[in-house]
């Protein structure tokens, strides 16, 4: 197509923690100061910073993008920060990709930060002004509500259990155990899963993902900066994203289209044709362990209601043919938002470079999908990173 | 380079630390105040709840019920044809049943949040809570019919309606 | 390989203090309705992108995002939302055409300012929640502040900033759109009420409601949907440091260092010369002087005299906000940016009624962020 070719050649995160010392700007700064000094170039060598950073109301900012600034390396710089709720870590990946791809820079920094402890007395609570102020708000929802819809839509479209769902949580907290950044890591069984506490039927406290505090930070090159830099830079191949209808009675929460679409825009651009054999490793948005298989087959890697048999399988083990979230996702590194979705594209930069450490896939994967998710359960975001 | 990073940086706190006030903090209670116009649809659709009523809006080009009402057809791009009244009875779509509240606090009494498709629409749901049932009977595929505020006490919110109940058919 | 790319369509509705028969989504279906009109173009297939500009607290959301597809007939479609101002939505479209990945894409921005009902308790949440909140003095004193070190910085006079607000106040006049169109001589500025000295209470641009939405294209597609495309020649955008202790007082090096970045792009030397009109940031009348030293418009410390001159109406020999500006029109919160390149278009396409300024070729329209950040894009547009 013609499209100016660009790489993402660092990556630095730092730890997710239920509540962090360091403020917002802090956590951008260390997370981005790792992905410079990883590829040994300074703030002088980048050309532009992309931000991404979820709802306002965590960290508690007006104008958090603005804010956030400074910590991001965005002093005196182009800077821009892209918002799509919890599909944002992704999405912002994408929107780095333009900014290089578009020929006006070179190279660009992105980076996803979140502080959602700064919420008391908890960050949940934010999530009461993200529904229809004049239609929803008023019952005083809780946004479990709407994840337990779903759970709940899917789990009955393809007669699901909830131990077959429970699985995803298990796997996930094992292997971010090999995560060094990881908040819950924990060895747990299907049992402890449905044992736990029920929030909000059928959702239960192991199925959720912690809230959490973090931030990681991309380093993006175009080709020609890009060889200069590494022996090893992992190509942005596609990317794509869709927002579905605000109205959520006027849509099946049984299946995430939005995923498919903005997956299909990727594959497309990336020439994969059968993703379910030709991706080797995925990161789909786990916030919640329904929603690792739901957004699985909204990203094409098996058919509907088919992604509980190839978990019971063990193909997506790390071990198995195409592991899903070998990092440990959000159940288990933590979900902050967009920092969360981001560091999938970090997880899948460094299994594609081999240097996962503890977490290598083996075999040598040369493609993966990243992908993330959230506004009111209706944002699909997908990239495609090939080596 | 996850193997290559030697110690990723973070410090974290405990409730504890904050609560006994280890580290420096500073408190803010915003006071913000919107006031949102609701518009030709909803202004309209809650004029309707108020009386009792339920109104949608119809795109004849596409054949659809826009619930709640709305005054243009997002897939057509065209503003609607006609109000329509529908039924105050519906079938349960997806439900969930709450022991937390939003502030994620454990509440004694479950709600029952469900989306109900309201009969008339043609399936098109609207957020609304259920009542007078108990939590093990809820079933998707239920039949509900709505339990509104007395008519002095309605405001033209969707609180005018106070719950959905099984409804009994014949 | 890397494609121009034009503006094809602009849709609006006029702009006013309060718009209480419509909610937001509405205001936004009728300025995109329009916008696509104009353009030849409907939006589930032909449009294949969309980008809108909002914060989250505007509307007293948490994820402002989701309410945003209905509204541009934009379901199932990539659409996002950058939090900041108007013109960076603009850009980022741009950057979409330009990498190859999208043809045409659609940009919205409005203002529902009327339904925010303590502003000031919003700008003050904006501000740093270590340093600057504990402090609960009214934000407003930022702008305050910062005119106080400009005027000191570079001579200019509070009597000139009058003049400002005189000159836009009085071309809204003649701007339909325009929200505050009166003829208001400098003197009764200088005798408002003293808010935030040395601002006073008319030297701040009043809110108002609206919204704008543009089609862009790449270049094969602007030349088969239009006779008219109105050419992005340079853009730039920049931020400044976000903290008040360690930032620029006097200078606006967010605007020079935007306004470098897009006459670097467009090829512009001498943009007095090779520019025929501006539409900058007033959002407080001493920030046209200042953005129109940071833009080269003229030396440092004589924009004063510029004003005095007269050389800045809309008669004189480099017009400077023939719309009305924010003082003029209203304040726009992030559809502020847009407006002014929706009268750059205009004046470009010949459509700016009797305000239409002869001959001109190239425009353009530069936007700040607002209190309490110092951040802001320009944008530079011509007719070839």
């Amino acid at each position: 197509m013609g499209m100016r070719k660009v790489a993402i050649v660092g990556a630095g995160m730092t730890k997710f923690m239920r509540r962090a010392h360091e403020t917002g700007k802090e956590l951008s700064w260390e997370a981005a100061k790792i992905a410079l000094d990883s590829c040994e170039l300074t703030l002088d060598d980048i050309g532009c910073v992309v931000m991404g950073t979820a709802p306002d109301a965590f960290d508690n900012i007006h104008m958090k993008g603005d804010y956030l600034g400074d910590g991001a390396g965005a002093w005196r710089k182009p800077y821009i920060r892209g918002f799509v709720g919890g599909g944002t870590g992704v999405f912002v990946a994408d929107q780095a990709w333009y900014h290089v791809a578009s020929g006006l820079f070179d190279t660009c920094l992105v980076v996803a930060e979140e502080k959602m402890s700064s919420a008391m007395p908890h960050p949940q609570g934010n999530f009461i002004t993200c529904w229809d102020m004049f239609t929803e708000s008023p019952l005083g929802p809780s946004l479990l509500w709407f994840f337990a819809w779903e759970m709940n839509r899917y789990m009955h479209a393809h007669g699901i259990t909830e131990r077959e769902i429970a699985m995803v949580s298990v796997k996930n907290k094992k292997n971010a155990m090999d995560h060094p950044a990881a908040q819950l890591p924990a060895e747990i069984t299907v049992e402890d899963v449905l044992n736990s506490e029920v929030m909000a039927w059928p959702v239960k406290r192991l199925d959720v993902s912690p809230t959490s505090d973090g931030a990681v930070a991309l380093v993006y090159a175009a080709e020609h900066v890009a060889k200069r830099i590494t022996d090893k830079p992992v190509w942005i191949e596609g990317v794509g994203w869709c927002l579905d209808t605000f109205y959520v009675g006027q849509r099946d929460l049984y299946y995430p289209k939005y995923v498919e679409y903005a997956a299909r825009q990727a594959y497309d651009m990336a020439g994969i044709k059968e993703p379910s054999k030709e991706i080797d490793i995925a990161e789909p948005y786990d916030p919640f362990d329904y929603k690792e298989l739901h957004n699985a087959e909204g990203l094409l890697l098996c058919g509907k209601g088919e992604a509980p048999k190839l978990l019971a399988d063990g193909v997506t083990q790390r071990t198995g043919r195409q592991p899903w979230c070998p990092s440990g996702g959000a159940l288990g590194v933590g979900n902050a938002i967009a920092a969360t979705g981001l560091m999938k594209v970090a997880e899948l930069f460094w299994q594609l470079r081999g240097e996962a450490g503890k977490r290598q896939v083996p075999g040598k994967p040369k493609k993966g999908v990243a992908q993330a998710w959230g506004d009111e359960m209706q944002v699909g975001t997908v990239i495609v990173l090939g080596i | 380079m996850s193997e290559k990073i030697k110690e990723f940086p973070g410090t974290p706190l405990s409730e504890k630390d904050i609560i006994e006030k280890k580290v420096l903090f500073t408190e803010w209670h915003p006071e913000f105040m919107w006031a949102w116009d609701t518009g030709i649809g909803y202004g309209r659709y809650f004029a309707e709840l108020k009386k009792g009523r339920i109104i949608g809006t119809r795109c004849n080009k596409c054949r659809r019920v826009l619930l709640p009402a709305r005054y243009f057809c997002e897939w057509c791009f065209r503003p609607v044809d006609e109000w329509v009244y529908l039924e105050d009875t519906g079938t349960v779509n997806t439900f969930s049943i709450a022991y937390t509240d939003w502030l994620a606090r454990r509440i004694k009494k479950p709600r029952i949040p469900a989306l109900v498709e309201i009969d008339g629409s043609g399936g098109v749901g609207i957020m609304h809570v259920l009542d007078e049932v108990d939590p093990k009977e809820v079933k998707i595929g239920m039949r509900v019919k709505a339990v509104w505020e007395p008519e002095e006490e309605r405001e033209g919110a969707i609180t005018d309606i106070k719950y959905w109940k099984p409804l009994k058919e014949e | 390989m890397f494609p121009k790319v034009a503006i094809v369509g602009i849709g609006y509705t006029p702009f006013r203090t309060i718009t209480p028969d419509v909610s937001f989504r509405e205001m936004v279906f009728e300025a995109a309705s329009k916008a696509y009109e104009d353009a030849g173009v409907h939006p589930q297939e032909d449009i294949d992108s969309f980008v809108t500009c909002q914060d989250d607290f505007e509307h007293g959301r948490s994820i402002w995002n989701m309410q945003t597809p209905d509204n541009l007939g934009a379901v199932l479609k990539p659409i996002h939302t950058n939090c900041g101002d108007g013109i960076l939505g603009l850009i980022d479209a741009y950057m979409q055409i330009k990498s190859g990945l999208r043809s045409i894409v659609a940009v919205e921005t409005h203002s529902k300012a009327s339904n925010v009902i303590n502003r000031n308790h919003l700008i003050a949440h904006a501000t740093d929640p270590i340093y600057n909140k504990p402090l609960n003095i009214n934000p407003y004193f930022i702008a305050g502040m910062e005119m106080n070190r400009y005027l000191l910085e570079t001579g200019t006079t509070k009597e000139q900033c009058a003049l400002v607000v005189s000159k836009n106040k009085t071309n809204a006049l003649f701007n339909p759109l325009a929200a505050y169109g009166e003829k208001i001589t400098p003197k009764e500025v200088l005798d408002s009420e003293e808010m935030f000295s040395p601002l006073k209470r008319l030297d701040m641009s009043p809110m108002a409601d609206g919204g704008i939405v543009m089609v862009l294209a790449s270049e094969e597609k602007a030349k088969a949907l239009t006779d008219k495309p109105i050419w992005i020649r340079g853009l730039g955008w920049c931020s400044e440091a976000p903290s008040l202790e360690t930032r620029e007082w006097g200078e606006a090096v967010y605007a020079k260092l935007a306004g470098e970045m897009a006459y670097r792009i467009a090829g512009i030397k001498h943009p007095r010369k090779q520019i025929d009109f501006a539409e900058v940031d007033d959002t407080f009348s001493y920030k046209e002087p200042q953005h129109m030293e940071a833009l080269k418009l003229c030396r440092r410390g004589e924009a004063g005299s510029m004003i005095e001159e007269g050389a800045t109406q809309r008669q004189g020999e480099f017009p400077i906000n023939v719309s009305g500006g924010s003082l003029g029109v209203g304040f726009l919160v992030e559809a502020t940016g847009p407006q002014r390149v929706l009268e750059v278009v205009l004046q470009l396409r010949g459509e700016a009624g009797r305000r239409q300024l002869p001959d001109v070729q190239v425009g353009l329209a530069q936007s700040w962020r607002g209190i309490p950040y110092a951040s802001g894009a320009v944008m530079i547009l011509s007719k070839e």
